[in-house]
């Protein structure tokens, strides 16, 4: 289990490199990106054969992000100041497993190399982390005001108005901000691992029949 | 009825950003039971960490601060209607103030209300009881841990589980089995026996209110509460399910009666991150804890 900083874009190699319980800081741009839209990436760029004319701007915009770069599972509380800049208040990550239909496709898509959330992603997901390469790195969840620090800066907000604060694109400048890697290229899953001894538990303590 | 928006904007902010300190010792017992260096130890740092700086700051514990739910109980001759619009407009108010999230979302059209009112948003329960004061308990309950809380019926053949308590063990250790991480481990159990469908998760989140290191009045129901914390954690799922030696801090089980056809487990599982406070007001005066 070691220890890395990495900074986005991150080179394929480096993500390559990371195994399960590896400890990463992460800095650089990141954009936080849940439910709304997962489903609107898929829908108007990926399954949609070709993209609309209003949504060309973001495409692009999103493309250069994205490539080499980590999406966020994060729904923030912000504050606007007066001078209009928006801040983090709270920003832990959101459970990332309703992401698992899209996240694949928005790997593949974009280029990405890392996806930052909570409670693990499943076997599409993992499979896609393989073949591109790309990681889950797995933020500690409720820990809202600890990431909100690693926040440094907001840089824009996509579709602030269409989802809601909570669901918006947020594109944030982060300095060392802890993840632990528990999906990696290798095929590994702490989520799996666990899921299979604690079914093993489980039909232990429940065996005696019953009824 | 005299003014309390501004009391009750106080009790918004104490929940969302000050964690029970039973809650909060309960944390720290788990972090020193951890192997150093592990995963799980680095989560209860990070957690521990996080809820000290939120204290500080006074800004939120988790940014999904939730559905606020509402549990009111006040003496006769208080009208309910001037108490839920007061609450209403300290919601409003701490939700200016960054405390709370803008959470509710329309289902039909997707939009988000922007001020965490909505239909049946937030959630009230008024009861009026014998005492004289005042009390508003309020529970914030994120998103995260909803999903995974789960409604058994008795019998549930796949556990051969029957209607009794053995059965309502196997189901609640199901719960948490297929809880996984997902609910922010180590989480907190609130299981209704009994009740209606509804009414189960009414009363499963009421049992979210007692502080862990109580004793349930209830003999049978004291052992299984201590029975189920040990076997929970012997699933070693977890903190944040990444494996580990604490992965519940406290079951509290409440029976209720149920209809003769019917027999609901309801486990409502609340994160690590409860956030509970209550506040009472007695002969004009505003008292919290």
């Amino acid at each position: 289990m070691a220890t890395y900083e990495l900074e986005t874009p991150i080179p394929e190699e480096a993500v390559r490199a990371l195994h399960v319980g590896d400890t990463v800081y992460l800095s650089g741009l990141i954009v936080t990106g849940r439910d709304a839209a997962h489903k609107y990436m898929v829908e108007n760029f990926i399954r949609a054969g070709v993209v609309p004319a209003s949504e060309q701007a973001l495409y692009e915009e999103l493309k250069r992000l994205l490539n080499g770069g980590v999406i966020y599972h994060c729904g923030p509380v912000v504050r606007q100041r007066e001078d209009g800049q928006w801040e983090f208040v709270a920003a832990g990550p959101t459970t990332s497993i309703r992401e698992e239909p899209y996240e694949a496709d928005v790997i593949a898509h974009f280029g990405l190399r890392g996806v930052i959330g909570k409670g693990g992603m499943g076997p599409q997901t993992l499979r896609a982390c393989q073949e591109y390469g790309a990681v889950y790195f797995h933020a500690v969840g409720g820990a809202a005001s600890l990431i909100a620090d690693a926040v440094k800066e907001v840089v824009a907000v996509y579709k602030k108005e269409e989802f809601g604060i909570p669901e918006a694109f947020w594109v944030i400048r982060v300095e060392g901000f802890p993840v632990v890697v528990t999906m990696d290229t290798h095929g590994r899953s702490i989520h799996e691992q666990v899921e299979r001894s604690s079914r093993d538990v489980l039909n232990r303590l429940v065996s005696s029949s019953t009824i | 009825m005299e003014n309390l928006v501004e009391p009750f904007v106080e009790l918004v902010r104490r929940a969302a950003t000050d964690l029970p300190a039973d809650v909060e010792s309960a944390l720290r017992a788990a972090k020193e039971r951890e192997e150093p260096g592990t995963a799980a130890a680095g989560a209860l740092e990070a957690i521990l960490r996080n809820v000290e700086l939120a204290r500080e700051r006074s800004t939120p514990i988790c940014q999904d601060t939730g559905l606020p739910i509402f549990y009111v109980y006040h003496p006769r001759g208080m009208g309910t209607r001037a108490l839920r619009e007061q609450i209403e407009r300290a919601v409003v108010e701490a939700t200016r103030r960054a405390y709370l999230r803008p959470n509710a979302v329309d289902p039909l059209t997707g939009r988000n209300s922007g001020n965490n009112l909505g239909r049946s948003f937030p959630s009230f329960h008024f009861e009026e009881w014998e005492e004289e004061f005042l009390r508003v308990d309020l529970l914030l309950k994120g998103g995260g841990s909803e999903n995974v809380s789960a409604q058994y019926k008795l019998p549930y053949a796949p556990l051969k589980a029957g209607r009794d308590l053995e059965g309502v063990r196997r189901v609640v250790l199901d719960a948490v089995y297929r809880a996984q991480g997902k609910g922010c481990a180590p989480g907190i159990l609130g299981v209704a026996v009994g009740a209606d469908r509804g009414g189960g998760y009414v009363c499963a989140k009421e049992q979210l209110f007692r502080p862990l290191n109580d004793t349930n009045p209830v003999p049978e129901l004291a052992t299984l509460e201590q029975r189920l914390l040990e076997e929970a954690n012997e699933l070693s799922i977890g903190p944040m399910g990444f494996g580990g030696k604490t992965t519940v801090l406290g079951v509290k089980i409440g029976a209720y009666h149920r209809l003769p056809a019917c027999y609901f487990v309801t486990v409502a599982y609340m994160c690590w991150a409860c956030r509970r406070a209550r506040m009472e007001v007695r002969d004009g005066e505003v008292v919290y804890g």
